[in-house]
């Protein structure tokens, strides 16, 4: 067993669970935090249904985003959509046997890295260019696209240019779900893969990556226009009400 | 006629080329020490308000869902940046929103995130500083709350969110808008922004009772603190002054007169506005609400209807069953509340009430959707409803009448420029240049279709526009009432049959 094998499954594990509990933690404290008034962007639904369909139309389509933007628009969703794609065909690495729709999707999820890249290339690129996106630029935002980028160049030179030994990557990861650490492949590209989902994984709760939890949160978004027929009410509101009860 | 630089009104809007700075000298007079104090706020700058500031972000963000997924969520994807009005009329690059919700956020993460402690250079973190708290104070008091940008974030983050929470902080440590506070303060104390008390409002009232006797030779009433009434009018006190918003509120009792309604104002809840909002003070609003609630019960109505006001309207429909309800003490028959649009709608559509549109016939109308009505409140049963029934009823008493573009109406309106608590006049430069996009919508119709005059719902919208149409080429009295328009049409059943006159030059 090289000392490499060992670094990076203690890194995994590291990674993992930081990101869960990271993520954990700001998902509960979004689902905590009471929204003490009524907020949607209106016209917005009148019923529970209408707003899951408003959501869906906002994260499967980037509906607002459409509305706003074209080309924002069709770089991000571009990205966003061939990463779930490359996410899903990634499930192979860690399921045995695999399961049919990973299967059924793994031509299109080798190929959706293109997407990826593009849709990367395309929101850095406006960074660059549009005067107003880089005047709210930070050093981050360059940063994060950076590593995403890494991410997926790293991934198509395995998929496309010089493979890694896969089998023996995907002994590893599942080594990794039953506890014990298994070798990994001594390549320079897979390391410096791995090395960056890491990464990505550990700065996932504590950057702006937190779009992906917060978007499900999002008052003017999730909320159901009704104020006038049920009274929605917070609890630190309705100790302002008690204290003074009677009126 | 201004000291400075009147935008030009082109065909199509562009996005300006950034100009840094260029109205960071905009800054509203503060608050003197007696206003502050009398909505709770320390009278000026206190000694740690560094401190107090940071914590008071702490709080809010843990009593607010909307403040603290706002903060996290934003990815910088610019798609907001080109839509702020403040922005398109001044090219001041804090004007885009991101970049205004980033004037608080980057405190936020200075002081309570990971990354903004350690690595502060990186996500772009500062501490809280004076300038900072200059900053805050000049570009959170350029942003009308309008909710525009809302409409476009892909994660819906809602500036007005922000500028509120900002304001509420720098309220907490002394720092307050002269504007909006006086007039808080002049509601909890009297009842209403003008701080005109009861004796002066009924002098009012009965003024009005005799011009419209004088003018259609009908007894109509103008009701105050009428105890047992059915309906309680909430209006915006600018209706009983000002023009033309006197004309909307002649055109609700014109209405409330040909339904045969039992209706009545209150002197105590005499004002529907409530700046509570824009100051982002949930307790203030909460204060003022209940004096509504206060005096429906105290007259015994049954039921609560708001005049044309725009952010009234927002407090009213979304929020004033969670500040002043629950209103079971009200006839469950109806919403509680309604809006003076709602009610004429549906006398129209039972058929309670007669017009005769060419008394309008000078008139090409168009209607400028008001922000919070059309982006933050509804009329009627169905999504959407805000945007229609105004339209219908100027369209039932009026026989012209265009749309203006519509990236410019309906959920993309655009603000008048005055909302938000910005309706002074130490903001007169920042009012005009915020009002060219809408400006420059109302132009394309007034060139294209031969529209004369722009209606609106709201006592701000109308306010400001009568002010501002002026710098651009246009006369003040091109801002109409949608109850002037009501108004002017409705046929009285009982009015003296004197103009058969008139009748005659139609045929």
């Amino acid at each position: 067993m090289s000392a490499l094998s060992v670094i990076y499954a203690l890194l995994f594990y590291a990674a993992t669970l930081i990101f869960l509990v990271g993520v954990g933690r700001k998902i509960w404290i979004y689902a905590k935090t009471p929204a003490p008034l009524k907020i949607p962007t209106m016209p917005a639904p009148v019923t529970q249904t209408g707003v899951v369909l408003r959501m869906a139309r906002e994260v499967v389509l980037f509906a607002s985003l459409f509305k706003s933007n074209k080309w924002i628009w069709l770089f991000g969703w571009l990205f966003h959509m061939a990463m779930f794609l490359v996410l899903a065909r990634h499930l192979r690495y860690f399921t045995d046997p695999v399961w049919w729709w990973v299967n059924l999707i793994q031509p299109f999820g080798k190929y959706a890295a293109f997407g990826m890249l593009l849709g990367l290339l395309g929101l850095w690129g406006r960074r660059f260019f549009v005067e107003r996106i880089r005047y709210i630029t930070s050093p981050s935002d360059h940063l994060m696209l950076a590593l995403l980028l890494g991410i997926v160049i790293t991934g198509m030179s395995m998929t496309f240019v010089s493979h890694t030994d896969i089998v023996m990557v995907k002994d590893f990861f599942r080594g990794l779900m039953t506890g014990s650490i298994r070798p990994l492949p001594d390549d320079l590209n897979l390391l410096l893969h791995l090395a960056l989902v890491a990464t990505l994984l550990i700065v996932f709760p504590i950057s702006k990556l937190l779009h992906a939890p917060g978007v499900f949160f999002s008052p003017t978004r999730n909320q159901v226009d009704n104020a006038r027929e049920k009274r929605h009410i917070a609890p630190w509101a309705a100790e302002l009400d008690a204290a003074e009860s009677g009126n | 006629m201004a000291d400075f630089d009147i935008p030009e009104l082109k065909e199509t809007l562009e996005i300006p080329p950034l100009k840094e700075d260029a109205m960071a000298h905009s800054k509203p007079y503060v608050a003197k020490a007696e206003f502050q104090e009398a909505l709770g706020f320390p009278g000026e700058l206190i000694d740690n308000w560094e401190d107090v500031a940071v914590k008071k972000l702490g709080e809010l963000k843990g009593k607010f869902r909307s403040l603290q997924v706002f903060l996290d969520s934003c990815v910088k994807c610019g798609a907001c940046t080109d839509k702020c009005h403040y922005f398109l009329g001044t090219a001041d690059p804090k004007n885009m929103p991101v970049a205004r919700q980033d004037l608080l956020r980057k405190v936020y993460r200075r002081y309570y995130t990971f990354a903004g402690r350690f690595f502060p250079k990186l996500v772009g973190a500062v501490d809280m500083t004076r300038e900072v708290l200059d900053e805050w104070y000049s570009y959170f008091h350029q942003c009308s709350q309008c909710r525009r940008c809302s409409v476009y974030c892909p994660y819906g983050i809602d500036t007005a969110e922000i500028s509120m929470a900002a304001r509420e902080i720098m309220d907490a440590v002394g720092l307050g808008q002269k504007y909006c506070n006086e007039i808080i303060a002049k509601v909890h104390k009297i009842g209403n922004n003008l701080g005109l008390p009861e004796p002066a409002l009924a002098d009012t009232l009965e003024g009005l009772e005799e011009e419209v006797k004088d003018d259609t030779g009908v007894d109509i009433k103008f009701p105050l603190d009428v105890k047992g009434a059915d309906i309680l009018l909430v209006t915006p006190s600018a209706d009983f002054f000002a023009e033309p918003h006197v004309d909307g509120l002649i055109g609700y009792a014109k209405v409330f007169h040909e339904t045969g309604a039992s209706w009545t104002l209150s002197s105590y809840a005499s004002e529907a506005a409530n700046f509570g909002m824009f100051i982002g003070s949930y307790e203030n609003m909460r204060r003022v609400s209940r004096r509504i609630r206060k005096a429906a019960k105290e007259l015994g109505v049954k039921r609560i209807i708001f005049g044309e006001c725009g952010h009234a309207w927002r407090v009213a429909y979304s929020f004033l069953n969670t500040l002043a309800g629950p209103w079971d003490f009200l006839d469950p028959n109806y919403p509680v509340p309604q809006h003076i649009c709602e009610y004429t709608w549906d006398a129209i559509q039972k058929g309670k009430l007669k017009f005769d549109p060419s008394e309008n016939d000078h008139m090409t109308l168009t209607f400028h959707d008001s922000c919070n009505v059309a982006r933050a409140s509804r009329m009627g049963d169905k999504p959407g409803g805000q945007l229609e029934i105004p339209r219908n009823i100027i369209k039932t008493v009026c026989n012209n009448y265009v749309d203006m573009p519509e990236n410019t109406i309906g959920e993309a309106t655009f603000c008048c420029g005055g909302g938000g608590g910005l309706l002074t006049d130490d903001l007169m430069e920042l009012r005009v240049k915020g009002a060219m996009p809408r400006m420059a919508a109302y132009k394309s119709v007034v060139d294209e279709y031969g529209v004369t005059n722009l209606a609106a719902i709201c006592a701000i919208c109308k306010t400001q526009f009568a002010k501002v149409l002026p710098y651009y080429g246009f006369t003040m009295d091109q801002i109409v009432s949608v109850h002037q328009l009501v108004g002017d049409a409705l046929i009285l059943s009982d009015a003296p049959s004197e103009d058969a006159g008139d009748e005659a030059d139609d045929e």
